[in-house]
């Protein structure tokens, strides 16, 4: 209490000006249209993967090997690599943003988590792009 | 919670009327003066069925003990005051009666009492509104037009008040904001008791600032807080949905519509 006595004018406003930049609406909608398009990725990977004829049993370095092969498959992984990551990135930035008590601790959770998504991101698309099925053990 | 027995009050001077039940009021004191956090104290209180709590809460403050603190001033619900949580749940202690409270035939009654969240707590009941009152300036509340002023009222459409009719209702009491998890963890969000101010403005047809406030709502922290827990709606003593117009507010900056 004795703070806001204290200020010197103690009605004039305490927060910085709105900054006019649609980040936040665009990361809201983003979240809603990436969930949408990851129920069907995510869940037909899991049918094909899974349930579909044989199931788990038939997957060999040969099955990745066909599916990759097609451009199809290569952009569902692809789609569903950047997705999942970019959602799930940024629901642990606000996770990160509503959770942490300090300034510094905020800064360098998120700093944490961008570098490991760079990462997943990097290695996924590059391993997506450049596998050889030819590679001998 | 610990097995060890609360002391207990005297409380047989506050007068028992015909009809009355005893039943006990936990409330969470805390004076800053001498404790170092809040510890909960217990009062038995004879109650009518048809008492609300803050008559509860007068009684143990006029025969119990005086120092016992908390906001009031109309008490019937239209001032909103005396926003408190009772038995877990943001209420008005003018608007919760005790028949409503009352446990199953042959129970002994506790109801409890702790100040709302999310805000720094004063003394006892009572807590510190400034930055909730800080927000809701924020969002400028006020109408704002240009041009020239007209020579007689600012007239509008039967429709175009139904438009915001819901969030007029808004007392500022701070049950939604202060029930909001969003608001708990993290203080500068505007909660919704600000955005429903920021609702009533935006979307009357009289005002011609609801760019500036839909800017201010875009922002941090702002209505992209929201994750729609509806602890809000159910809050509101008033019954404003507050929730919906927090989403109406998202709707509109989405879509460049109000």
């Amino acid at each position: 209490m004795s703070e806001s006595l204290t200020l010197d004018k103690p009605r004039s406003p305490r927060r910085p000006a709105a900054r006019r930049n649609n980040f936040e609406l665009y990361s809201w909608a983003f979240m809603r249209i990436s969930g949408l398009a990851l129920v069907i990725l995510v869940l037909g990977h899991l049918f094909i993967m899974n349930i579909l004829d044989g199931g788990v049993h038939r997957i060999n370095f040969a099955f990745v090997a066909g599916r990759w092969a097609s451009p199809f498959w290569q952009f569902w992984d692809l789609a569903m690599l950047w997705l999942a990551q970019l959602h799930g990135g940024n629901g642990l930035r606000t996770i990160i943003d509503d959770y942490a008590r300090k300034d510094t601790t905020r800064f360098w959770l998120k700093m944490l988590l961008y570098a490991s998504m760079a990462v997943i991101l990097v290695l996924g698309t590059l391993v997506i792009f450049t596998f050889d099925p030819n590679i001998t053990a | 919670m610990t097995a060890v027995a609360e002391p207990t009050n005297d409380t047989s001077q506050i007068p028992a009327p015909e009809g009355s039940v005893t039943i006990t009021v936990k409330i969470l004191r805390f004076n800053p003066e001498i404790d170092n956090e809040p510890h909960w104290e217990s009062y038995d209180v004879p109650a009518l069925p048809t008492d609300r709590v803050l008559n509860l809460l007068m009684n143990i403050k006029n025969y119990a003990d005086g120092t016992l603190s908390f906001r009031r001033s109309c008490a019937h619900g239209i001032c909103g005051s005396d926003a408190m949580q009772i038995n877990g749940i943001n209420r008005l202690a003018c608007k919760v009666l005790v028949k409503d409270l009352l446990a199953k035939e042959g129970k002994q009654t506790t109801v409890t009492v702790a100040p709302i969240k999310g805000l720094p707590t004063m003394k006892d009941l009572y807590v510190d509104m400034e930055p909730f009152f800080e927000a809701f300036r924020a969002v400028k509340p006020y109408l704002i037009a240009y041009g020239n002023e007209p020579t007689n009222e600012r007239y509008q459409s039967a429709a175009d008040r139904e438009r915001f009719d819901d969030t007029t209702k808004c007392i500022l009491c701070a049950c939604c904001t202060s029930s909001c998890p969003v608001y708990w963890a993290d203080g500068s969000y505007f909660g919704p008791a600000a955005i429903v101010n920021a609702h009533r403005f935006i979307f009357d047809s009289r005002d011609e600032a609801a760019e500036e406030r839909l800017d201010i709502l875009n922002d941090t922290e702002g209505v992209w807080r929201c994750r729609t827990t509806f602890n809000c709606t159910d809050a509101c003593p008033r019954g404003i949905q507050v929730t919906k117009a927090i989403q109406e507010v998202k709707r509109a900056l989405l879509f460049k519509r109000t």
